[in-house]
């Protein structure tokens, strides 16, 4: 158990922001970084309007990276780079690469259907289906074609998912009959019940409550060991509870057009994104200054 | 247990390309193309199954003689071909149509849109589909067993078959068509535009006619015009209760001959396909559709105006 | 606008005359209709109750009032209603769905395509006679038989399937289908495992509403011969009538006996008609899906 003395100076101050944490995190965090994806020259346009404009870097497997910003800055537009989601809107279009494994995922020939089942997605409001609960979970399974074993896979996402002991006596029952905080629970059990290799989180509890929020969290620091997670977060004292590495997006706006486009400002560790950035502008941002 | 798909995971080579070209998904969006498409054959149907026979009509008869001539007799010998009496006679039931539904489809649309309580509109605004919903071969049935005898008993000579008759009971059948539209086009004007009036004082009645009418013009243009547009295209009540005596007249209580009840009594008998009264039946039936699809286009344009204003 | 203080606090006499005496036009404005639709069903009721009688059902038309029955017709009715079904709803279904989930509403085609939809659902009955009067019974060389009765009466009541199964498809929220293309499904699979099933009761009410709607149609029957005087069942490819056909027929004779007739028949029609808009509500109630 770290001790206070050697957690490291805080060179600046967040409220809320516990550094016993950020020291722990320091000491326990993975120390090996393989590269999973490599963004380079990523741009993101709605209409040829650019909402995001030539983000680069790398995400690291196994770990937990949280993109955060002030709102407009494009950071939920750029997580759903990661599974070709963008693709549902027609007038969305986006240059660059991801490198995924070392295969360009908006190459030519590449299957977004395939993309999706690899790289999964929890939403912003907890989306389950009008189904039961273990229709909701086997829904990803049937429609992959993995027929045998389905209540074996059903039971290990929502255990997975830390919600089996409150839901196993029920399983027929419909997903609405849910709490807010075990629908968002029931959608991760379902986004795990593919077996993905990493699950991208748009804002996954800023529809809940604090008491589901902390339960998410926790979820997240277990689910790390398996998958390899990347979060959207408005809320900076959630990227500093369990973010290893923070992506700080922000607007630059276009002097003559008035146009607001979204850049990648800073990308380090969390603790020094927190505790000493680089940039003047993340440490606007962190410590409350704007945004 | 299950088991995590090999090609996923730590290995360097993966394949993100499909295992087998989607063909099904482009089969299914084919097929509903398709399906999509039964909606244009039927246009392009109508229009070829109009026009043919038409163009053919109108080389032996001169579109001349046609529009100006005011005796309409194909059966008859010698023929004559001239429609007004036909345009008449649409006109006519069409105006009695509109003395009723106009006025009382834009009362009841300002009771329900400004005056009646919401469980009082729930209830109402379904119940006048009702009427919608009726077959109009039961209207004519009306028109002509009871509304036509009630007629002469109030003191109005009118003959068995008659205009007034038809043209009134159709009115009826088209309230819930300018109630509908126009309540929806009443509901649409912002609330802030009433309270407005409401705190300057202005009545109930002031805020309904002067405020929320006005605003809801395009809307209520709209309804109107597709009335007008149904109560031409109407087949069954004219044909049961206005009988069939192609005539020229402005007397509601006389018999008259309506376009779509000249198609329709025509139809039924059996005239030899390729003869010239076999073509009548199609070039009334062009003048029919290209007045009603005018209209339709402009109700319709009318109605995007006031979605446009406030949606 | 400024209010002059007489006038603060009372209101005329004269304006609140006014006001009621509108309030009573709108109340009658409202009743006309009511007051009509109650004459008739009385009327109706009144005329026809006299022969009311199995013979309506049994027997087919004759040119003896009391031995006169409507069965051929109640007969042609069903089976084209059977027909309708199995045609018009799946075309309706499918139209509703290219549009909504497959057609890039920006392209030009499909607009025309949606244009062309509600312009056909305004087009008077009749002129629907005339079409398949050149195509199906004199140029496809059909004849006068049920089966061109019910295409026509198909491409009758299209439009408004179409629309009624679109509004229920718009209705699925896109929540739904985001969370199912996140789990790797096709867009058919999204479609036919999620968008549908939450979309059949609104199809469903709307199919049942187009099919009442169809049968009480006669004009365009008229022109597509349903015969006015059958006296056998009718065939598929043989020749036909229909329930509000054969009210018109009886309409249409000298003797009086025929008008009381014809009122029985329209007391069946609209019991059909009742019951079948009786149950499109229920189904609605009943399975309406809260979003």
């Amino acid at each position: 158990m770290p001790d206070m003395e050697s957690a490291p100076p805080a060179a600046v101050r967040i409220a809320g922001v516990d550094d016993k944490a950020l020291a722990e995190r320091q000491e326990a965090g993975p120390t090996r970084r393989d590269v999973l994806f490599d963004v380079a020259g990523l741009t993101a346009s709605y209409s040829d309007v650019p909402a995001l404009r030539d983000v680069s870097l790398e995400i690291y497997k196994n770990y937990i990276t949280a993109f955060i910003g002030p709102s407009g800055c494009g950071k939920s537009t750029f997580i759903r780079c990661f599974n070709r989601m963008n693709d549902l809107i027609p007038t969305a279009k986006v240059e660059g690469t991801i490198l995924y494994h070392g295969l360009d995922l908006y190459g030519p020939e590449v299957d977004s259907v395939e993309v999706r089942k690899r790289i999964g997605m929890v939403f912003q409001k907890p989306n389950p289906f009008p189904k039961s609960i273990y229709d909701n979970v086997a829904f990803g399974p049937r429609v992959l074609g993995w027929k045998e074993g389905l209540d074996e896979r059903v039971e290990q996402a929502l255990r997975q998912a830390a919600l089996w002991n409150e839901v196993k006596n029920r399983l027929k029952a419909s997903a609405y009959s849910l709490s807010g905080g075990q629908q968002q629970r029931l959608c991760i059990a379902r986004c795990l019940a593919v077996e993905p290799d990493v699950i991208l989180m748009d804002e996954p509890a800023s529809a809940l409550d604090p008491i589901s929020t902390t339960s998410i969290e926790d979820l997240m620091h277990g689910l790390k060991r398996d998958y390899t997670i990347v979060i959207v977060t408005h809320n900076m004292q959630q990227a500093a509870r369990v973010a290893d590495m923070t992506a700080f997006f922000s607007v630059e706006v276009d002097e003559e057009s008035d146009r607001r486009t979204g850049i990648l400002v800073e990308y380090d560790e969390t603790p020094t994104i927190f505790t000493n950035p680089g940039d003047k502008r993340t440490e606007d941002y962190v410590t409350g200054r704007f945004g | 247990m299950a088991t995590k798909d090999v090609t996923a995971g730590a290995q360097p080579t993966i394949r993100l390309r499909a295992e087998r070209r989607r063909i099904g998904e482009d089969v299914i969006k084919g097929v509903l193309a398709l399906c999509a498409l039964v909606s244009v054959a039927t246009t392009v149907g109508i229009v070829v199954a109009l026009l043919e026979p038409s163009l053919e009509f109108f080389r032996e008869i001169s579109i001349l003689d046609f529009f100006s001539g005011d005796r309409w007799a194909p059966l008859f010998n010698p023929a004559s071909f001239g429609v007004q009496p036909l345009l008449v006679g649409t006109l006519m039931v069409t105006v009695w149509a509109c003395v009723v539904a106009l006025p009382f489809g834009l009362g009841a649309a300002i009771y329900l849109s400004e005056y009646a309580r919401p469980r009082v509109r729930q209830t109402l605004k379904p119940a006048l589909e009702v009427l919608a919903g009726i077959p109009t071969v039961v209207y004519g049935f009306f028109a002509l067993t009871f509304f036509t005898p009630l007629l002469d008993d109030i003191g109005i000579q009118v003959g068995i078959f008659n205009v007034l008759s038809a043209g009134l009971v159709m009115g009826v059948m088209l309230i819930p068509t300018v109630a509908s539209i126009s309540e929806d086009a009443m509901t649409a004007v912002p609330q802030e535009l009433r309270d407005g009036a409401y705190g300057l004082g202005a009545s109930r009645l002031q805020v309904a006619t002067r405020i929320v009418v006005p605003a809801a013009v395009s809307g209520i243009v709209a309804s109107y015009v597709l009335a007008i547009s149904r109560a031409v295209g109407e087949t069954m009540i004219v044909l049961i209760a206005a009988g069939g005596l192609a005539q020229i007249s402005l007397d509601p209580r006389e018999p008259a001959q309506t376009m779509t009840a000249f198609i329709g009594a025509t139809g039924i008998g059996d005239v030899p396909t390729g003869s010239i009264e076999y073509k009548t039946i199609f070039a009334v039936g062009l003048t029919l559709f290209v007045i009603t699809f005018a209209m339709n286009v402009l109700s319709i344009r009318l109605v995007r105006k006031y979605r446009e204003i406030y949606e | 606008m400024s209010v002059p203080a007489a006038a603060v606090g009372r209101r005329p006499r004269g304006d609140k005359i006014r006001g009621r005496a509108f309030y009573v036009l709108l109340l009658v404005s409202v009743s006309v209709g009511f007051v009509l639709l109650g004459t008739l069903l009385v009327d109706v009721l009144q005329k026809g109750i006299g022969y009311l009688d199995p013979i309506l059902f049994t027997e087919p038309a004759s040119a003896n009032p009391d031995r006169a029955g409507a069965r051929p017709a109640i007969l042609g009715t069903i089976y084209m209603m059977l027909i309708l079904l199995v045609v018009v709803v799946p075309l309706g279904v499918g139209t509703a769905i290219y549009l909504e989930e497959y057609a890039n509403r920006e392209r030009w085609y499909n607009r025309l395509l949606e244009l062309n939809i509600q312009n056909l659902a305004a087009v008077p009955s009749i002129v629907y006679g005339i079409l398949g009067l050149a195509f199906l019974v004199r140029g496809l060389g059909l004849g006068r038989v049920l089966l061109a009765g019910a295409l026509i009466l198909t491409l009758l009541v299209l439009p408004t399937v179409i629309v009624a199964s679109r509004e229920a498809i718009r209705a699925v929220p896109d929540s739904i289908r985001q969370g199912a293309y996140a789990l790797g499904a096709t867009q058919w699979q999204v479609v036919a495992r999620q968008v549908l099933p939450a979309a059949v009761p609104g199809i469903a009410t709307g199919s049942i509403l187009a099919l009442a709607r169809a049968i009480g149609e006669t004009a365009p029957l008229l022109l597509v011969g349903a015969l006015t005087y059958v006296a056998v069942d009718p065939t598929l490819l043989g020749s036909f009538t229909a329930l509000p056909v054969q009210i018109y027929q009886w309409i249409a004779r000298p003797q009086d006996e025929f008008r009381l007739l014809a009122a029985a028949g329209i007391i069946v029609l609209l019991a059909i008609l009742l019951t079948m808009n009786a149950f499109a509500i229920w189904l609605r109630n009943r399975y309406q899906k809260r979003w």
